[in-house]
């Protein structure tokens, strides 16, 4: 019989629209997974209001339960507690990395203006000395750095609380 | 259906819809990519909040309608927005002025909303705080930095800010809805929020060298559906496709 375990480890097969690297697990989007053994009600929460990713998810979750043979299965979508990136599991940070987006770091508090910008280390080449572009990048999720060494531009998944 | 109750989410909702709308229209207008970029990013949460908050308006209606009905098939009249969100976007200065004043407002907003006793909107709050944090964080930098940068960027913002200033007052607006969500618990006290609105105001605008405006004549009537002349060609924008083509999905 089919449990929720069986249904966590299919989970990690479905991945991020956009950052295809990092499944959904590996995101912590996934919220909780109840089944039967025959049908199955995931709760999902979404990273930023206007994730537009969050449809296609909810739609290849379904898909890739009915393939492996769950054919009644509900997504919810959740908001509380909201979303942080502290959900996103160590395998998810070091995934990131090796793909070339910087995984988030610790951040002073926002309130602070003109405050240095956290040290978010070159995911190619390994060095602090980087900048920041931009306080957004190419997602909701995302800012703009340049390594100052090896010049690589890269995305850093900026830390939400 | 709580008549206030719905009132109210409408009025939090379109100040995001309205926002969210009039910052999409710099895409591909934007004076440097990453700042384009900065803006359609920043529409998209406020767009998102819209979803949540229309969604949740149109369950309190409990009239079969969804939140795109609301979104999209309203009159001007009965949209509750802020005068300042539907106000034009000018240029780059104006637009930030204008979400720098509305940012300030807005974090405040849900940081108290948090505690509502209505779940669904003490969810949304919690969950648009930490992204208003962030908008109200780069609209602060950029009016310190064009406030305080050069002659040119200092004039126009000042000019940008002289204009905003009038509509406000409105962010305070309180009536009988207020009154009523105050005592079901569904908005916290809001009372002190100008004081700390004027706080956070006056010391960026001060670090960004810019003279508070004198002029203490003030406008209201976007939370009752008085609007400007901007408010009709936002929507006739926005609710093209609704109405030319009923019911038609993307």
């Amino acid at each position: 019989m089919v449990t929720s375990a069986d249904i966590w480890q299919w989970l990690e097969e479905v991945s991020d629209p956009e950052i295809p690297v990092l499944t959904v697990v590996d995101l912590g989007v996934i919220r909780s997974v109840e089944t039967d053994g025959k049908t199955a009600h995931i709760v999902i929460t979404p990273t930023y209001s206007g994730c537009p990713a969050m449809k296609m998810i909810e739609e290849q979750i379904i898909e890739k339960l009915n393939e492996k043979g769950i054919d009644e299965c509900t997504v919810e979508l959740t908001l509380a507690p909201a979303w942080t990136t502290d959900w996103i599991t160590e395998a998810g940070k070091n995934k990131l990395r090796e793909y070339g987006i910087a995984p988030p770091e610790n951040e002073p508090d926002k309130t602070v203006l003109f405050a240095k910008p956290t040290v978010v280390p070159c995911p190619k080449c390994g060095s602090a000395n980087t900048r920041m572009i931009s306080l957004f990048g190419s997602t909701a999720c995302k800012a703009h750095y340049q390594c100052n060494e090896c010049l690589e531009p890269y995305d850093y998944f900026k830390c939400l609380r | 259906m709580n008549q206030a109750q719905v009132e109210f989410v409408l009025r939090v909702a379109d100040d995001s819809l309205i926002l969210g709308h009039r910052l999409s229209e710099w895409c591909g207008h934007g004076p440097i990519l990453e700042e384009d970029i900065a803006m359609t990013n920043i529409a998209l949460d406020l767009i998102g909040q819209a979803t949540t908050l229309l969604n949740h308006a149109a369950a309190l209606q409990g009239k079969g309608k969804t939140g795109d009905d609301l979104a999209f098939l309203r009159f001007d009249r009965e949209y509750r927005n802020l005068l300042l969100v539907e106000q034009p976007n000018g240029d780059f200065g104006m637009t930030m002025m204008r979400q720098f004043l509305f940012d300030a407002y807005r974090a405040l907003l849900f940081e108290r909303l948090q505690t509502s006793s209505d779940e669904m909107i003490s969810a949304i709050a919690e969950k648009s705080l930490k992204e208003t944090k962030y908008h109200l964080k780069h609209s602060s930098e950029w009016v310190i930095r064009l406030g305080d940068g050069t002659e040119e960027s200092h004039d126009r913002v000042q000019e940008s800010l002289n204009t905003l200033w009038r509509y406000t007052d409105e962010l305070f607006y309180a009536d009988a809805v207020e009154e009523e969500m105050l005592k079901s618990g569904v908005c916290p006290d809001l009372s002190d929020l100008r004081a700390q609105w004027e706080q956070t105001v006056h010391h960026v605008l001060n670090e960004a060298t810019l003279t508070l405006p004198t002029n203490n004549w003030k406008q209201e009537g976007g939370r009752k559906g008085m609007h400007s002349e901007h408010l009709g060609y936002i929507l006739a924008e926005m609710q093209y496709m609704q109405r030319a083509y009923p019911n038609m999905e993307w």
